[in-house]
């Protein structure tokens, strides 16, 4: 199921090893062989980080020895540090051995103008036209050149904007504790972990040969919280209308997004040579797949949001409609005037974070 | 429905409890998935039955062992903290 064959990997070794500055716009600065499975990651790996480590030393050694003259504090500086990188190999021997960290990395190569680009396709995907993942040499090209690339980074960041959203709507109903926000957090990530199990399994059982890895089933399934958000937010803004416009609006065009997207990895990926006797149950069940998929996804948007939003309603509204009864009994909880400067003083870290984060990621 | 992490890992651990007890000569062959019946086709498509098959078969390899660790942990922390 992984990309590339044997045949690819000696050709891929002298070219990183070589590292001409232009190739490191397409494959990004490691010193691992770009898109190795995670097989033989750990031969790949040993070669990299060996490579890394003098000059990481010689520059330590440099640095150190214009700040300290007293040659004893000069030596356990740099013991101290050349422990710390033996632990630091140590560390990535092991994680390497469990998740392949290059193509992890390959899912955070984004720039402000993709992520702007991939929203504004998650909220509109009509007028996109060309759905095509563009390869160079037989590796997909990171989301930096290929809008249509899939990236870890907008669902991990929509994520934790939905967790922060989901606690002020629960504020705002005054239901909020901190467990409840951990318990909001893993029952979404659960729901991601059984989606993408689901359509591992079927992936599997209808042996289909397409690259869709691990990774990429997570990213499609993350993009999800991007419409999640949208319907929260015009929920909280506009009340019980706004909610059902905006899930109507976000369902659709991540339905279409998510069938146009997987159209191109899953239905058209070859499982035989022989494509004249293929069986005819085939493309059938391949459809059925995506658009089971595409199905899951606005039930699963109201699955998640509804209870949070249902009666934020009438605390966010009650004070503004309700102009004849007013409660004047004292032992009623009178709900304060939710201010819509709150909402956004609240969203805008979030929104503020991706330029940190993304100007750290420019510089990698 | 609020889910925690540790009960996706309870609902995985009987799910894959419940794919280790099918017994191979008992019941997988009486019903027609056993180990013989699956060589059938040698063309491209496997086809789902014997995918599941496969699939079911190589679980119970695989996870005979690890299973009475994990169960046994799973039990211990029930017993513990309820």
């Amino acid at each position: 199921m992984d990309l590339p064959h044997h045949g690819y990997r000696a050709t891929a070794k002298p070219r990183a090893r070589a590292a001409p500055p232009t190739a490191d716009s397409v494959l990004f600065d490691d010193t691992s062989s770009g898109g190795a499975p995670a097989m033989n990651s750990q031969a790949y790996y040993t070669p990299g980080y060996n490579m890394a480590a003098p000059t990481n030393d010689m520059q330590g050694g440099v640095g150190v020895n214009n700040l300290f003259t007293d040659p004893m504090a000069n030596a356990a500086m740099m013991y101290g540090s050349s422990l710390a990188n033996q632990g630091k190999d140590m560390v990535n021997k092991e994680i390497s051995r469990f998740m392949s960290m290059n193509k992890l990395k390959y899912f955070f190569a984004v720039d402000t103008r993709y992520v702007l680009k991939k929203l504004m396709i998650l909220m509109f995907p009509y007028t996109h036209q060309d759905w095509e993942v563009r390869y160079h040499r037989d590796t997909p090209l990171p989301p930096r050149q290929d809008v249509n690339a899939p990236d870890l980074y907008i669902p991990t960041m929509a994520f934790i904007t939905y967790i922060l959203l989901a606690g002020m709507a629960l504020g705002i109903q005054k239901r909020f504790s901190p467990e409840v926000l951990g318990l909001c957090a893993s029952t979404a990530l659960v729901w991601v972990i059984i989606e993408v199990l689901v359509m591992l399994l079927s992936l599997y059982l209808l042996t289909v040969h397409s690259d869709l890895s691990t990774f990429d089933l997570i990213a499609y399934s993350g993009y999800k919280y991007v419409g999640m958000i949208f319907t929260m937010l015009c929920g909280l803004l506009f009340g019980s209308d706004g909610y059902y416009v905006a899930l109507a609006w976000s369902s659709c065009a991540l339905m279409f997004f998510i069938v146009r997207s997987l159209k191109m990895k899953i239905l058209t990926s070859l499982s035989s040579d022989s494509m004249g006797t293929a069986s005819s149950a085939k493309p059938h069940l391949r459809l059925y797949i995506t658009v089971a998929t595409a199905l899951f996804q606005p039930i699963i948007i109201y699955w998640l949001t509804s209870h949070l939003i249902r009666r934020a309603f009438h605390h966010l509204h009650h004070t503004v409609r309700t102009t004849q009864t007013e409660p004047l009994s004292t032992h009623m909880i009178r709900v304060p005037r939710v201010r819509y400067g709150d909402i956004f003083c609240i969203i805008s870290p979030s929104l503020v974070n991706p330029g940190f984060y993304l100007s750290t990621f420019d510089k990698a | 429905m609020a889910f925690t992490l540790y009960s996706l890992i309870q609902a995985a651990i009987l799910c894959v409890n419940a794919v280790a007890v099918l017994h191979e000569e008992r019941f997988l062959s009486k019903i027609g998935w056993g180990v013989d019946q699956s060589v059938g086709g040698f063309g491209d498509e496997p086809g789902i039955k014997v995918q599941l098959m496969t699939l079911v078969r190589s679980v119970r390899t695989v996870m005979r062992v690890p299973l009475i660790a994990v169960n046994s942990v799973c039990i211990v922390l029930l017993l513990l903290f309820g």
